[in-house]
């Protein structure tokens, strides 16, 4: 592991310049751009979870608009813009809390007159503008938060998801460790104390039961988010004498867990899952435990198909940031291309014209389309949220670098309910239709 | 047996670690009377400082053994830069100003402090992770704990037997127990009390830094990551009674051995558990647990 991940070590002097220059020069106004559909781009850009989740995200949508905009995407995208007309950025921070992010909403919709908004990777925050996207009419597409609860608890118009909801990591983490454990009799866990910890959770304990009837729970752990100090947490765990340890923990929490967990053991004499833990590897490098099984949240970085889409967005941020894209870049890839899919078909059925908003949201319900992880199918709530296949591996160590091994990948009919099954009721009926 | 060990270890560990971070915010409002909001971005700063200087160290090769020492330097370099800075150009213009405005003008300083760090380091993460497993491990009942948490241990008790002395049994501290007593009279007996405003800050600072910078090796060092310590430090110091050394020592024990005993059997009640405790302190004893008997001002 690097004590600067992205860019190698950071020197006082580094730190000391960066300050200075950063006060002398402050913040540089962004170049005007008098283009035409206004896209509003909302991710974390402060925060803790600015540097795991937002920024990656945000290099991946200024990759994507660069090409798009210059129409050096590959195939099936080589037409400049969204439907003829270059795209405008706009970036928010999403960052504040769900009382700000509708405030921020209504600012991107009604003040800068966004013409599609792209974001949230807090479900919090997506459950708190999915009805405003809808009172507001205007196309708005998640492309990262997990919660299942958007489409499953109502339907929208406007409101689209192209990433797969998060009870597809659960399940397929709990099919990866029942495969690779056929005799587990206990298993433990350590998830952040709120929904998105609590739901992922919930999803993969009633997955296991649901596939090894009769299995013990030794100890669900629910620190507070960011909590920081897991010495009580991993004594837990050891004591609990479970086989595995699930976990959803993401960013500075995954950190600080391997680095606490690891020395104590809890990485040697359990097997450890962490359903998002790639980004994780993105940062720590060789610093996480050989035979950590993880997931990426879909079939993202090292999960990803080696196809011309994926060869060339790895490629490119490469290029531009020295580093290697994680799923959160991916994801928002995936979206601005979901959007950019639609378009093409919207204006393909509109005799080549630019279409408006209500063609754009016709054709990209039940869409299919090409991402940089595959082909994503918007197949669940009424054609609004997308499915895929996702993949878990384990970690191990070749000269130096992290390699996954037993990787297994799993369709999305095996890990997604069908449409309109709530996920908690097809997990609890054995995933009926998913097998 | 193994479960009762363990609950008292793991809670004597976070008890060193609360009472480290929670020890310089007690210190500064027993003397300057200000409930120091900073005190987060601090402990921050001092993370952040660490691990550019281990990045460093580690960088360039260096005698790991030698990376102990950067700890309390970063300290040291924190609260002598931030702490005089922010005591003499901002601070000594409020004296004398109700206590919630000082409240609000250090609540203001952590986040102009939050967004410095992010000019300084940006939203990326750090880590300063090889001192911590430096010195391997040993084994308690049969639990593997690291022995750079024992060393937690260790300076949590040296840090406040220092300050114990230092307050009780040399002239300075005494000269400072004179102003925390009466600021006043103090200064109408000759103790120059803007001095010991300033030198208490500074330490309170280098305190607040060293919490930081101790616990940088275990964590990943991330933007916000003060932001949740000076909540747990206030309830530590509320527990105790605001301003006392003894209280903020026996707050962090109580604290520590009550959530330890949490995530050990009752897991889902964690978090309740630290602030039902405070609730329960507050309830007998509404100046927390050590607070001193006020005489009346006429």
């Amino acid at each position: 592991m690097r004590n600067r991940p992205s860019h190698g070590n950071v020197s006082p002097l580094t730190v000391a310049l960066r300050l200075a220059f950063a006060v002398a020069v402050g913040a540089a106004p962004a170049a005007a751009l008098a283009k035409r559909v206004k896209l509003g781009v909302v991710t974390f850009l402060s925060g803790a979870a600015a540097g795991p989740f937002g920024v990656p995200a945000k290099n991946g949508a200024e990759i994507v608009i660069d090409a798009l905009n210059a129409g050096t995407l590959p195939a099936p995208y080589k037409t400049k813009g969204l439907g003829g007309e270059q795209v405008e950025l706009t970036f928010v921070d999403e960052a504040g809390g769900t009382t700000k992010q509708v405030n921020e909403y209504r600012n991107l919709v009604q003040r800068e007159n966004a013409d599609v908004v792209i974001g949230y990777i807090s479900s919090g925050d997506c459950l708190a503008v999915a009805p405003l996207a809808e009172e507001l009419k205007k196309l708005t597409v998640l492309f990262d938060c997990g919660t299942p609860r958007i489409f499953e608890d109502a339907s929208y118009k406007y409101l689209f998801r192209t990433g797969p909801t998060a009870t597809m990591d659960n399940v397929a983490a709990a099919f990866y460790v029942t495969q690779m454990k056929p005799n587990i009799k206990k298993f433990s866990g350590i998830n952040q104390n709120y929904a998105w910890g609590q739901d992922s959770w919930n999803d993969f304990e009633a997955a296991m039961k649901a596939l090894k009837p009769g299995i013990e729970v030794g100890t669900s752990q629910m620190p507070k988010l960011l909590a920081g100090q897991y010495g009580a947490e991993v004594s837990a765990l050891l004591t609990s004498g479970a086989e595995v340890v699930h976990s959803s923990f993401w960013g500075g929490d995954t950190e600080a867990l391997i680095l606490q967990g690891a020395p104590r053991g809890l990485f040697t004499k359990t097997t450890v899952v962490l359903t998002a833990g790639e980004p994780t590897i993105v940062r720590l490098g060789t610093q996480v435990p050989e035979g950590t099984v993880i997931g990426a949240r879909g079939p993202f970085d090292m999960f990803a198909p080696d196809i011309e889409l994926n060869r060339w967005f790895r490629k490119a941020y490469e290029d531009k940031f020295k580093m290697a894209p994680s799923y959160p870049a991916y994801k928002m890839a995936q979206a601005i291309l979901g959007v950019k899919a639609a378009y093409d078909k919207a204006q393909a059925a509109n005799a080549g014209k630019a279409p408006s908003q209500e063609q754009v949201v016709a054709a990209f319900e039940n869409l299919s389309f090409e991402g940089p992880g595959g082909r994503v199918e918007m197949s669940l709530g009424k054609g609004h949220q997308a499915v895929q296949g996702t993949a878990f591996g384990i970690t191990k160590n070749v000269g130096g670098k992290v390699t996954m091994t037993n990787v297994k990948t799993y369709p999305a009919s095996k890990v997604n309910p069908p449409d309109g099954v709530k996920s908690e009721d097809w997990i609890k009926a054995g995933f009926k239709a998913g097998k | 047996m193994t479960d009762l060990v363990s609950v008292l270890v793991d809670g004597i560990i976070y008890s060193s670690y609360l009472f480290i971070i929670s020890v310089g915010l007690t210190l500064i409002y027993g003397v300057m009377k200000i409930l120091n909001m900073a005190h987060g971005s601090l402990y921050a700063l001092g993370a952040y400082v660490t691990a550019t200087f281990v990045g460093f160290w580690f960088g360039h090769n260096l005698n790991p053994y030698v990376s102990f020492l950067l700890l309390p330097l970063a300290a040291v370099v924190v609260g002598l830069v931030a702490g005089p800075l922010i005591e003499r150009g901002l601070l000594r213009f409020m004296y004398g100003k109700d206590e919630i405005v000082l409240v609000l003008v250090t609540y203001a300083i952590l986040l102009i402090l939050e967004d410095v760090i992010k000019l300084a380091w940006g939203v990326e993460s750090y880590s300063a992770y090889q001192p911590y497993g430096l010195l391997g491990n040993f084994e308690v009942a049969g639990l593997p704990y690291t022995v750079y948490d024992a060393l937690l241990v260790v300076v949590a008790i040296g840090v406040g037997v220092a300050l114990t002395w230092v307050l009780t049994r040399t002239r300075q501290g005494k000269l400072l127990l004179a102003v925390i007593h009466d600021r006043e009279v103090s200064a109408a007996m000759g103790i120059n009390v803007q001095r010991v405003y300033t030198v208490t800050f500074t330490v309170g600072t280098m305190l607040a830094a060293l919490g930081g910078a101790l616990i940088a090796p275990k964590v990943s060092v991330v933007p916000a990551m003060g932001v949740d310590v000076i909540v747990l430090a206030f309830a530590v110091v509320v527990i105790g009674g605001l301003g006392s050394l003894p209280g903020a020592a026996l707050g962090s024990v109580i604290v520590g051995l009550v959530r330890s005993t949490a995530v050990h059997h009752m897991p889902e009640v964690e978090l309740f558990s630290i602030y039902f405790v405070m609730a329960l302190v507050l309830i007998f004893r509404p100046k927390g647990l050590f607070s001193a008997a006020e005489a009346r001002k006429i």
